[in-house]
């Protein structure tokens, strides 16, 4: 095991906690710029595609854990808020805005519509409020329906092309790019979001996350810490959905739905609640059980013959995954890692109850 | 002492429904002392610090500290004046460490906001910094080291007490409210918690407001206590002088004769309309016959821990050296 022998208040404050830590995330991130250079070499950059879409997953994922697993607050609406974000950044760019402000002004035009929308549902709580925000994820279709003339409706809308001081990245065309792009974005996102959770706002985050009276005592203003959750959640959702149509192509009412929502917030869940790590774990679980799923079908067909045409398979796998998780792994996969890891820093001293007195569940509503 | 009080609740009534909780209360305590809250249960003490923390609004009735009128603020502003509390049932964010409880005590000298946090900013490193600063030498003066990075999740009740004390204590409050800081603590942690509290008021300057049924740490650090019940005020003045008062005697034990005790009763359910009946027929059931067997409970249990204080007192310093 190792013990850092802190000698400064900095050791606690930095990013990484020490130099290997450090140097992990460092071989990660070469790992991942270096990523579409093994898709050239095989010359077939499908999966890069797949993995371009779990890393939009994980952006929003980063959003709602700042909702739900820093602040405590459930949503079911962050498909609603993709939607806006998606929308926003279409119209911008038919606009004639520059890709470059037309994005980022996407994720702020989510952020502060879904605050202003969410203010009144804030004084929920628990489930009432993951009530109020499914009610946004069913009528964000059927106004996106009602703006037909901006949004076309049934009918759909094509996104037009990233386009980066005249460079044109299309996601079919060159998605190696695109794939940088989003990394681009991806990595901007966990930075910010890391920052906030060593300063005092990612503090008083967690602060009515635990005892929403307690942290009154301590002059932390409720409504305005969860506005404040809301609207970085929102902007982040905003920029996820713009990434989302870019990668998509082309959107109609039907791409935001309800189940998309509902696959955040397992999404999230699966991964772990509270960590960022969770966000990026639970978009590979989600991002990747389709692709999976599609790889073991054709294996059966091309092999034993076997033709599976089972509907809705990859609903009932997802919801016997996440029923797993609930029933025997509450903290998900990344609390899974810690135990595992710490199973190994101690060995063999870890003991089985260890975790006992951790988070085990979601605590969104509390009897004072 | 001569000027203003510190705090001053004037006329305070809150009714919750029927039950009159704190029933045209007047107190206040001044500048430097430390002042405790006695009575039996429901006698409408942690009320009245619901009512300065704002989480209530009274009736009627006007609450001032330091010159400002508390009643015209949010629960949230209050802490910006200077009043920090612990609870009763103790409240920490139970999913963060120590530290980390210990900092958000410090919320409200924050100097930077979202946007500079979220580049984290170098004046942000510096406010980190600063904060971390003040929150060691709370750590050092509640001796929390070993617990530092621990979660509160895994921690016993008596750590936990003193974090959310230490807490309070990172606010840098000019009035500390305790309620029962003595509650679920052993003998030897409630000993550290009086030394505690006579440092507080001594080295740190900090008023402190309590709420308290040990007897025992009442009058160990307390220079004035009242005595409440039933939302009102029995007696206040030195512990001794309340220990001694008549009413207070009687409020907790119940009078000697069975006719007196009924007429207590009597008269509370008409000053209240919806007493605590099983209460109140208790006491006048059982008032001949609990009263010898709870006093002779009581005395020595009351007197006990002041004794072994005035044993075991040594100079702060000294102490602190001991115990580690």
């Amino acid at each position: 095991m190792r013990f850092v022998f802190k000698t400064t208040y900095d050791a606690d404050i930095n990013l990484f906690k020490h130099k290997t830590q450090m140097g992990y995330y460092f071989a990660l991130f070469a790992a991942v710029l270096a990523l579409p250079l093994y898709f050239v070499w095989t010359g077939n950059p499908y999966l890069l595609g797949e993995i371009t879409a779990v890393l939009i997953f994980a952006i929003v994922g980063m959003g709602l854990m700042l909702l739900t697993g820093q602040t405590g607050l459930a949503s079911l609406g962050h498909a609603a808020f993709m939607a806006l974000g998606c929308y926003s950044n279409i119209l911008l760019l038919n606009a004639g805005v520059p890709w470059l402000i037309a994005f980022p002004l996407a994720g702020l035009i989510a952020g502060v519509v879904g605050t202003v929308i969410a203010l009144p549902v804030l004084r929920l709580h628990g489930v009432y409020l993951a009530l109020a925000t499914l009610a946004l994820s069913i009528i964000a279709g059927d106004i996106i329906v009602l703006l037909e003339a901006y949004t076309g409706g049934v009918s759909g809308i094509a996104v037009p092309d990233i386009s980066i001081f005249g460079y044109e990245i299309n996601k079919y065309a060159n998605p190696y790019a695109f794939y940088y792009v989003v990394l681009a974005v991806v990595f901007i996102i966990a930075l910010l979001y890391r920052n906030l959770l060593r300063a005092p706002t990612g503090r008083s985050f967690s602060a009515i996350r635990d005892s929403e009276i307690s942290a009154q005592a301590m002059g932390i203003n409720p409504t305005r810490t969860k506005a404040k959750s809301f609207f970085l959640s929102c902007v982040a959702a905003g920029l996820a959905g713009s990434l989302f149509g870019h990668s998509a192509t082309y959107i109609t009412h039907e791409t935001f739905d309800l189940v998309m929502s509902i696959t955040l917030l397992l999404m999230i869940v699966i991964g772990g609640l509270g960590f960022i790590h969770g966000a990026f774990l639970g978009a590979v679980v989600v991002g990747l059980i389709p692709v999976l799923i599609a790889n073991g079908r054709s294996l059966l067909a091309t092999t034993f013959g076997i033709n599976i045409n089972i509907p809705g398979l990859e609903s009932a796998m997802f919801a016997a995954i996440l029923m797993g998780f609930i029933l025997f792994e509450p903290m998900g996969l990344y609390g899974r890692w810690l135990k595992v890891r710490t199973y190994f820093e101690l060995f063999p001293f870890y003991r089985k109850d260890m975790f006992r007195r951790q988070k085990s569940y979601l605590k969104t509503e509390r009897v004072q | 002492m001569s000027h203003a009080p510190l705090l001053d609740i004037k006329n305070v009534t809150q009714k919750f429904g029927g039950v009159v909780a704190v029933d045209d209360l007047t107190l206040h305590v001044n500048e430097g002392e430390v002042f405790a809250l006695v009575g039996p249960n429901g006698a409408g003490k942690s009320t009245v610090f619901n009512l300065i923390s704002r989480f209530y609004t009274p009736a009627n009735g006007s609450i001032s500290f330091n010159g400002e009128q508390l009643l015209d603020l949010v629960p949230d502003r209050i802490p910006s004046l200077g009043i920090a509390r612990t609870f009763q049932n103790i409240e920490l964010f139970e999913q963060a460490t120590v530290l980390q409880n210990l900092l958000v005590g410090r919320h409200r000298h924050r100097a930077t906001n979202v946007l500079s946090e979220l580049f984290f900013l170098p004046s942000v490193r510096r406010e980190e910094r600063r904060h971390r600063h003040a929150v060691e030498q709370v750590i050092d003066f509640l001796d929390l080291q070993p617990y530092r990075d621990k979660m509160i999740a895994g921690l016993p009740y008596g750590v936990r007490k003193v974090v959310e004390l230490g807490r309070a204590l990172a606010t840098e409050p000019k009035l500390l409210l305790l309620d029962e800081p003595a509650s679920g603590l052993s003998v030897e942690e409630t000993q550290d918690m009086a030394f505690w509290i006579e440092d507080i008021q001594k080295q740190m300057g900090i008023t402190v407001l309590m709420v308290e049924h040990d007897m025992g740490l009442v009058s160990a650090v307390s220079n004035r206590v009242m005595a409440l019940a039933d939302g009102k005020e029995l007696a206040t003045g030195t512990p001794q002088e309340v220990q001694s008062h008549p009413a207070v005697i009687e409020a907790y034990l119940g009078t000697s004769g069975i006719q007196k005790g009924g007429q207590q009763a009597e008269k509370s359910s008409a000053a209240k309309s919806a007493p605590k009946p099983a209460k109140t027929a208790a006491k006048k059931a059982s008032a001949k016959k609990a009263v010898p067997k709870k006093a002779a409970a009581k005395k020595p249990a009351a007197k006990k821990p002041a004794a072994r204080k005035q044993a075991t007192r040594k100079p702060a310093s000294a102490r602190k050296g001991a115990k580690s």
